[in-house]
């Protein structure tokens, strides 16, 4: 019973084996990225990534027709351009990185709906170029193992200078020129994350498995190790869980990992141990109990 | 050199000798997608320009009309539509386009299907409109091809017999092309009439002809397939034996490779269901299109 419940869907079909394993992986090093980009308070660069793509897409569409590689190595050029020059003027100037990060993804937009349109096709490019969690082949898993190993290692090599910045960008940035590189590769790995995992899992799963994590460990600790622990566990349990909703319920695969997290995400605002509301209407007593 | 009298006398000349042509000026027609405009080029001839909206190779579910397609309405004298909830986007296209042309439903008195029946219990989504492509069955491609004709005729009396003549001319290629998919499909194996194709778009195929088909995505290319249908589409392919899973030109073909690589079943070609491709495609037309499709499956299952 317990069997057919929790093992049985894994154990029979492959599609959700390489599921699990796809949605796993990426969680591991998308919630990380997700908890950077939650204290810069940059958590919908996910969203606006998804559009600032299409013109790189498009490009690769008009160079070699419906090639998915082409247009997925044309998205991250797009999304590399979007992010850097994005980064740069905010640094540089007085707009903040939200505003300039809007102001750079509508642009893109709009020159990819330009391209797409002067081709006169109307297939969806966006549509074509996101995958679904349910049919990933050895490719494409491939490519979410490599990119997790790259996340994982470019954060391990800029962490002490990215929490730095994140605490206080301009102390950094009277003492050494590090900040800056850092900033770049982080921005350079989130675009990595967020185009691999459009190409694997779809926009919704994607942005979903690396922003929810990141609030949900938010609320059970201060320390950014621990939060990116907690953030990366409930990952792992949202992929899981998702695809187990998805099998017994019949509810499509990117939506119902998204809503095992947010249940997550409920219980934690209401019972995190940091900040949760039950916790602030009886402030401090089991601390000093 | 050149008064300005003179001037206006030329351009007054140069119209007048344009005014002919102009009185032998083709009916401009609008369809919404490629398949409805190789019918109305068909009936329409040499007196009808047809201009579809949605480009071959395009997909009319998800189509978001441009300026360009208002402009297009505003200036046709005859519209035609599918209907049945196909192109959800042209009532409001036809409204802000102000345009005066006859609206022409071409499915009307064609019976239509419950959307994904059959085989796609579990699903969990209704449609009230019913099944939209109608086509598919070319018994009813002879009942748009007369609401077609009808249409035009009442626009245009003066050009009826050519309109009457053409649509009984196609009349005939469409009966010989339902003889030969039904002849065709006579030669598969009754057990061996089972595939697998992406998205449900040949409810009528199945109910004319009697080729099982089986999609794991909703009637609509927009809705996402569960894990619980993907299972399913497998279990059957595994307990039924299904020979050939089959690709469509406006579907992700992703997850039917998937499909297919867990199965052993055979990827049999690409199926045209919605649209047309262009002049150097496979189906250009609505006939070669249907030629297309029954050679494509015969090819995968009887072999």
């Amino acid at each position: 019973m317990l069997y057919d419940l929790l093992i049985a869907p894994f154990a029979e079909f492959e599609f959700m084996r390489r599921a699990l394993v796809g949605a796993c992986t990426l969680a591991v090093g998308a919630a990380p990225i997700g908890v950077f980009l939650m204290l810069r308070r940059m958590s919908l660069v996910g969203d606006a990534m998804a559009h600032a793509i299409l013109p790189g897409a498009a490009v690769g569409f008009l160079l070699s027709g419906l090639n998915i590689y082409a247009m997925t190595a044309g998205g991250l050029i797009a999304g590399f351009v979007v992010a850097v020059a994005a980064g740069l003027i905010a640094r540089a100037t007085e707009l903040k990185e939200d505003a300039s990060l809007a102001v750079f993804f509508l642009i893109s937009l709009a020159i990819g709906v330009t391209i797409v349109s002067m081709r006169g096709t109307n297939i969806d490019l966006l549509h074509f170029l996101f995958g679904s969690v349910l049919a990933l082949d050895n490719q494409t898993l491939v490519l979410i193992a490599l990119n997790t190993t790259v996340t994982l290692f470019g954060l391990a090599l800029v962490f002490r200078p990215l929490v730095v910045e994140c605490v206080d960008p301009n102390y950094l940035r009277s003492v050494s020129g590090i900040g800056a590189i850092a900033h770049l590769v982080f921005l350079a790995l989130v675009v990595v994350n967020l185009v691999s995992g459009f190409h694997a899992l779809g926009t919704l799963l994607a942005v979903g498995i690396m922003m929810l994590p990141a609030a949900i460990g938010r609320f059970w600790a201060r320390d950014i190790t621990m939060m990116i622990a907690v953030a990366v566990a409930s990952g792992l349990v949202a992929s899981y869980a998702g695809l187990l909703l998805s099998f017994h319920a019949s509810v499509p695969a990117g939506p119902s990992v998204i809503l095992v997290a947010a249940v997550l995400y409920a219980l934690s605002v209401l019972f995190g141990r940091v900040g949760g509301l039950v916790q602030q209407m009886i402030p401090r007593r089991h601390l000093e109990a | 050199m050149l008064s300005r009298r003179t001037a206006i006398a030329a351009v007054l000349l140069a119209s007048l000798s344009a005014a002919p042509a102009l009185a032998q000026e083709k009916l401009k027609a609008v369809a919404t997608f490629s398949i409805l405009a190789d019918l109305v080029k068909n009936v329409g001839g040499d007196k009808v320009d047809v201009i579809s909206l949605v480009p071959p190779n395009g997909d009319a579910h998800v189509y978001s009309p441009s300026p360009a397609d208002a402009k297009k309405l505003a200036d046709a004298h005859i519209v035609f539509t599918n209907g049945l909830g196909f192109e959800g986007w042209i009532a409001r296209l036809v409204k802000s386009s102000a345009t005066k042309a006859d609206i022409v439903t071409a499915t009307k008195g064609i019976k239509p299907l419950k959307a994904a029946g059959g085989h796609s219990h579990g699903h969990g989504h209704s449609h009230d409109a019913g099944d939209p492509h109608a086509w598919q069955s070319v018994a009813n491609v002879k009942i748009y091809v007369g609401n077609i004709r009808d249409a035009l005729v009442a626009r245009d009396p003066a050009s009826k017999a050519t309109y009457e003549a053409n649509a009984a001319a196609y009349l005939g290629k469409l009966d010989a092309l339902d003889k030969e998919v039904r002849e065709t499909i006579a030669r598969i194996p009754a057990d061996r009439r089972r595939i697998i194709t992406t998205h449900d778009a040949f409810g009528y195929f199945r109910s004319a002809y009697g080729v099982e088909f089986v999609a794991p995505q909703g009637v609509s290319t927009d809705s996402e397939a569960s894990a619980r249908d993907v299972a399913r589409i497998i279990g059957q392919i595994k307990k039924q034996k299904i020979p050939a899973v089959f690709l469509e030109n406006v579907s992700d073909p992703r997850l039917l490779k998937r499909i297919a690589d867990e199965t052993g079943a055979r990827v049999g070609g690409t199926l045209y269901s919605d649209a047309l491709t262009d002049e150097k495609g496979d189906a250009p037309t609505y006939i070669d299109m249907m030629r297309h499709n029954i050679r494509t499956l015969s090819a995968a299952l009887v072999g």
